[in-house]
């Protein structure tokens, strides 16, 4: 299990350098630097495991039964990845302490590159490829965060924005891959997905699944024609460059191909695709980093390169390939992380990086121009170096595949030219920047770096060295069990020397130093050459098209969302119409087989009068009064049809909800317009009228259709179990508190939520006190008729023992918390009326909010207390007590659970009516007119 | 009676949905109202109607189906918090924005004021 710990630790690194803020830097950077250091301390732990060619894996199930799992696994690749994450984090986290100014906050840079640590962690351990996927959108989030880190730059913005929409766009391909194999496959699993070569590659959909997964993997690495994002990501700090967008994040392109080779590679497809891609991405990349003269653009389009070169490496048919491009991962992340921070230095000491004024550093900065010469050695391939070992494989390799057929001999002609540029650039690297004449008008007067701020290139760079010549001895473990975790068998048997002996691969080397070397000279007519062709700026075109895509989408919304609200509803009882009615038509007959009921004179009265109501309400919309009384005999009839079908429960409720929402609507009159104006025109009423009447229809018949037809309920359970399960006789109030407890409470929290609500709404309401009714007759001055008062106050303790009642006998008779609740609140509301809010609150000063939260914490803890007996949540619990005085007597839990109901219910109630009472109560007593 | 029952449900959903269909907030409050009882007869009747037998044992020997009445029953109690939550909306709505029209600005009258 201490697999978890690896990507845990450095979550939680990220969380706790977050508050380093009151630190000092060295503080800060220390404590950061724990987490990482103690992950790697684990990996190496497992090391020898892996070493010895196991694969770790562990499992957290999560959702099994969707085949969704927290899954990590550690082999040979990921081990090598994950040395790299965390090494290299720790180098740049050390180093980001003296490259950041006393301006920058450091917490948030650690915070943010921990963060992202854990999320290539998480991309190179994962078992379950969506959880790869999950990873993968974060290492895109964080690397947002992180080029967006000078957030007050607006090219840091936009670079951030750019490298979001590009990889966050690729990311979305990769999901839909991923769930293509994952549906071929029939497993996320990644172990399984790898053994199933046969099954994808037969499969239909394989090529549209490659090539999303490609999409994916491109995007992140920069391949052509993806490539501009990764320049303009150069807009972030230095640590973040050499970190991210060298040694890491990039990488998880390459990764991904990686990972991926098993199962998707082998194909024609396959090596056209990748190889192709890495060839353009290797020209292009070698070719335009000779032109920049930003160091950081330079190194950038070196990086594009390098991943280009990795590529296409694996996009040969050989296996040594694979060996190559895993070795050449390696070299590169070392070299590139030491000179990103090598260029770090040098913007940090002198103020620029651009390569027309950096001239002759060599004078003021012995040290870093070294350890800087040396990795771009590398990066050219020079012997005795890193760089050398890898490129001198891939020149080989290039010389024994058949990517295009007879046209194959191309390739290794361009992989020298490739490297020529390579040579090239770099050359221009040492001797623009360390040597060519003298600086040229700097911001700053350059010096050599701290002490500490070059620790970390000197590892690198020694690393390089050590690499560079003794291979055999540090590497080649490494190599072998990364390579055969890539090919999915055992690795091919191969053996790094410094020296072949005079061999194709040499002359090409050599070719590719000498021809370097020649462009580097003839530079000037290069450059001008460069100048003369027409400015290409990818930000711009990007841009532009980013642009036009919002604002055709706004239009498009513009046209549908036009904020009339009407408008939309209508739209809405429009589809409800077509869904509902249509699988209407397509039924042969309506009517069911149930033998119909026959009428009688007391239904019928009941519907008759229902009918009046509605229409009456519909008819006197306009005139609020009458319409209120009429929507109140609706509410009435609702509750006797309750009580004539065998609902007792609900007719109660109906009946008290009724009382309540008249009320309500009452005091609501007062705060609205008291005239409506009469503004539908006739067309418009007669629309309605028929949307409205075609949507009754259709409900009508549906609910004519399903009362017709036998019911097979699984009510059954319920009614058997009511007594023996639930302790209680009242089926729907056993249904409520216990065998849906938990809808019950959620419920109550909805209104809870509700209530509170309101209260929000209502704080700082701006008033319209109407002064007079719309006919210009003053209101009554007379406050408080006495008549209520008196009888009211002394109904009280008669309703609340009714509400009592009506509460204990819930579980086995109609009644029980929402009714009981509803009872007591209108008891309240009722002194609310006759006395004002001013005089319940100097009697009666509770605070509802807290009354509703009483009440969802006693029904919670109901819910939690039978975990304490090790049942599930909401468990109930009842047994019979033969108590004194009151003899034998049922104790249920539930009657805790109702008693929570009960509070919330009067809670909220009370705290709807008493607010929007109050508002008028505390208001300012001038009058305004509308 | 069953046909008239779906009637009545008809009925109310048509007159719930004419009166949402206003352009004044306190019709389209009634109008709510109006279809919230619709919708809970509608459920209710899913367990279909009977007479005098209540789901309560031991006082019959057949009982009516009490899942639906359960649902019903919850159902009431937060369509008066939605209600009471609506209603305040467009109290709210009236007096930050000066009317009352669903749409919160007043259409100016085409023709003749």
């Amino acid at each position: 299990m201490t697999l978890f710990w690896i990507p845990l630790l450095s979550l939680i690194g990220s969380f706790i350098s977050a508050f380093t803020g009151k630190l000092s830097r060295n503080q800060s950077t220390a404590i950061t630097l724990v987490a990482p250091a103690l992950a790697l301390l684990l990996a190496i732990d497992h090391a020898p495991a892996v070493f010895a060619g196991e694969t770790i894996r562990s499992t957290f199930e999560w959702v099994p039964l969707l085949d969704i799992n927290i899954a990590f696994r550690l082999d040979g690749l990921a081990l090598l990845f994950v040395f790299m994450i965390l090494g290299i984090g720790m180098l740049v986290i050390f180093y980001a302490r003296y490259y950041l100014s006393a301006n920058d906050s450091m917490p948030k840079l650690y915070a943010y590159l921990m963060l992202f640590m854990t999320a290539m962690l998480g991309i190179v351990m994962s078992n379950n490829v969506l959880q790869l996927w999950l990873f993968w959108e974060l290492t895109s989030i964080s690397s947002f965060l992180l080029i967006s880190y000078w957030w007050h730059k607006s090219e840091a913005r936009k670079g951030a924005k750019m490298a979001l929409a590009i990889t966050g766009g690729g990311g979305l391909a990769l999901l839909a891959g991923l769930m293509l194999i994952g549906d071929i496959v029939g497993s996320y699993n990644l172990d399984v997905i790898l053994s199933s070569r046969e099954l994808i590659q037969s499969h239909a959909l394989y090529e549209v699944a490659l090539i999303l997964v490609l999409l994916g993997a491109f995007t992140k690495s920069a391949q052509f024609p993806f490539h501009f994002w990764l320049p303009h990501a150069m807009a972030a700090p230095t640590p973040v460059s050499a970190y991210l967008h060298s040694a890491t994040m990039v990488k998880a392109g390459i990764f991904l191909l990686a990972r991926f080779y098993p199962a998707l590679a082998g194909t024609e497809l396959w090596f056209i695709l990748v190889g192709l891609t890495g060839l353009a991405t290797l020209l292009v990349g070698a070719y335009i980093a000779l032109f920049k003269h930003d160091l950081k653009g330079l190194l950038a389009f070196s990086t594009i390169s390098h991943l280009g070169l990795i590529t296409l490496l694996l996009g040969l048919d050989t296996e040594l390939a694979t060996v190559a491009a895993v070795f050449h991962i390696i070299n590169h992340a070392t070299f590139k992380a030491s000179l990103f921070m090598a260029t770090g230095i040098i913007d940090h000491e002198t103020g620029t990086r651009d390569m027309r004024k950096l001239n002759g550093m060599w004078r003021f900065m012995p040290y870093t121009a070294t350890l800087a010469m040396v990795a771009a050695s590398a990066m050219a391939g020079v012997p005795l170096l890193n760089g050398f070992l890898s490129k001198e494989m891939f020149f080989a390799e290039t010389l024994h595949q058949q990517l295009l057929g007879s046209m194959s001999w191309l390739i290794p002609i361009l992989a020298t030219v490739a490297g020529a540029f390579s040579v090239a650039y770099s050359a221009r690297f040492i001797h623009d920047v360390f040597f060519n004449g003298e600086p040229i008008d700097l911001p700053k007067e350059p010096h050599e770096a701290p002490r500490y701020m070059r620790f970390p290139i000197e590892i690198l760079v020694a690393l390089c060295l050590i690499v560079g010549m003794f291979p055999n001895f540090v590497v080649d473990g490494m190599l072998k069990t990364a390579s055969s975790a890539v090919l999915g068998e055992a690795a091919p048997v191969f053996e790094i020397a410094i020296w072949h002996g005079f061999n194709l691969p040499l002359l090409m080397s050599g070719l590719a130093v000498c021809g370097g070397l020649f462009i580097y000279t003839q530079r000037k007519y290069l450059f001008q050459f460069q100048a003369s062709l027409p400015p290409m700026n990818a930000k711009k075109v990007f841009e532009r098209t980013m642009y036009n895509i919002v604002s055709w989408s706004r239009a498009r919304i513009n046209a549908i969302e036009n904020g009339s609200l009407q408008r939309y509803l209508m739209l809405m009882f429009i589809v409800v119409l077509v869904s509902a009615g249509w699988p209407l038509f397509e039924m042969s007959q309506l009517v069911g087989n149930m033998e119909p009921t026959p009428i009688d004179v007391h239904n019928a009265i009941g519907a008759g009068l229902l009918m009046i109501g509605a229409i009456g309400t519909v008819i006197w919309h306009r005139t609020r009064m009458v319409a209120l009384l009429m929507i109140s005999v609706v509410g009435l009839m609702v509750s006797v049809a309750f009580t004539r079908f065998s609902a007792p429960d609900l007719a109660l409720t109906q009946l008290t909800v009724e009382v309540v929402t008249i009320i309500l609507l009452m005091l609501a009159l007062f705060f609205l317009p008291q005239r409506t104006p009469k503004e539908s025109s006739s067309i418009r009423v007669l629309r309605d009228l028929g949307i409205a009447s075609a949507i009754g229809v259709i409900i009508g018949s549906i609910s004519y259709a399903l009362i017709t037809r036998p019911l097979d309920s699984i009510s059954e359970f319920f009614i058997a179990n009511a007594k023996v399960g639930g302790g209680g006789t009242n089926v729907v109030n056993v249904i409520l508190v216990d065998f849906r407890g938990f809808d019950t409470l959620g419920e109550i929290t909805v209104l809870g939520i509700a209530a509170l609500g309101i209260y929000k709404l209502l704080i700082n309401l701006p008033l319209f006190m109407p002064g007079s009714d719309s006919e210009g007759r003053p209101w009554a001055k007379e406050k408080y008729p006495l008549l209520l008062a008196s009888i009211s106050q002394s109904l009280l303790p008669l309703a609340l023992l009714v509400s009592v009642y009506i509460f204990l006998r819930g579980h086995n008779l109609p009644g029980g918390g929402f009714i009981a609740g509803l009872v007591t609140a209108i008891a309240f509301i009722l002194q609310y009326i006759a006395h004002g809010s001013n005089w319940i609150a100097e009697r009666f000063d509770v605070n509802y909010r807290k009354i509703i939260a009483t009440g969802i914490a006693i029904s919670l803890a109901t819910g939690v207390g039978s975990w304490f007996f090790d049942r599930p949540f909401l468990t109930s619990w009842f047994d019979y007590f033969d108590i004194p005085l009151v003899g034998k007597t049922e104790l249920a839990s539930a009657i805790a659970f109702d008693l929570g109901v009960y509070i919330t219910v009067v809670g909220a109630t009370l705290m709807i009516l008493a607010s929007l009472g109050k508002v008028t109560a505390n208001a300012p007593k001038e009058e305004v007119n509308i | 009676m069953e046909l008239l029952y779906a009637s009545c449900v008809g009925l109310l959903v048509a007159c719930g949905v004419f009166l949402i269909l206003r352009a004044r907030t306190f019709p389209v409050v009634l109008g709510l109202t109006m279809l919230s009882y619709a919708v809970n007869l509608f459920l209710f009747a899913s367990g279909r109607l009977t007479l005098n037998k209540a789901a309560v044992l031991g006082y019959s020997s057949d009982y009516a189906d009490p899942l639906p009445q359960a649902l019903v029953l919850t159902a009431i109690v937060i369509g008066f918090a939605m209600t009471a939550f609506v209603v305040i909306l467009a109290i709210r709505g009236r007096s930050d924005l000066g009317n009352d029209h669903v749409n919160g600005i007043v259409p100016e009258k085409k023709g003749k004021a």
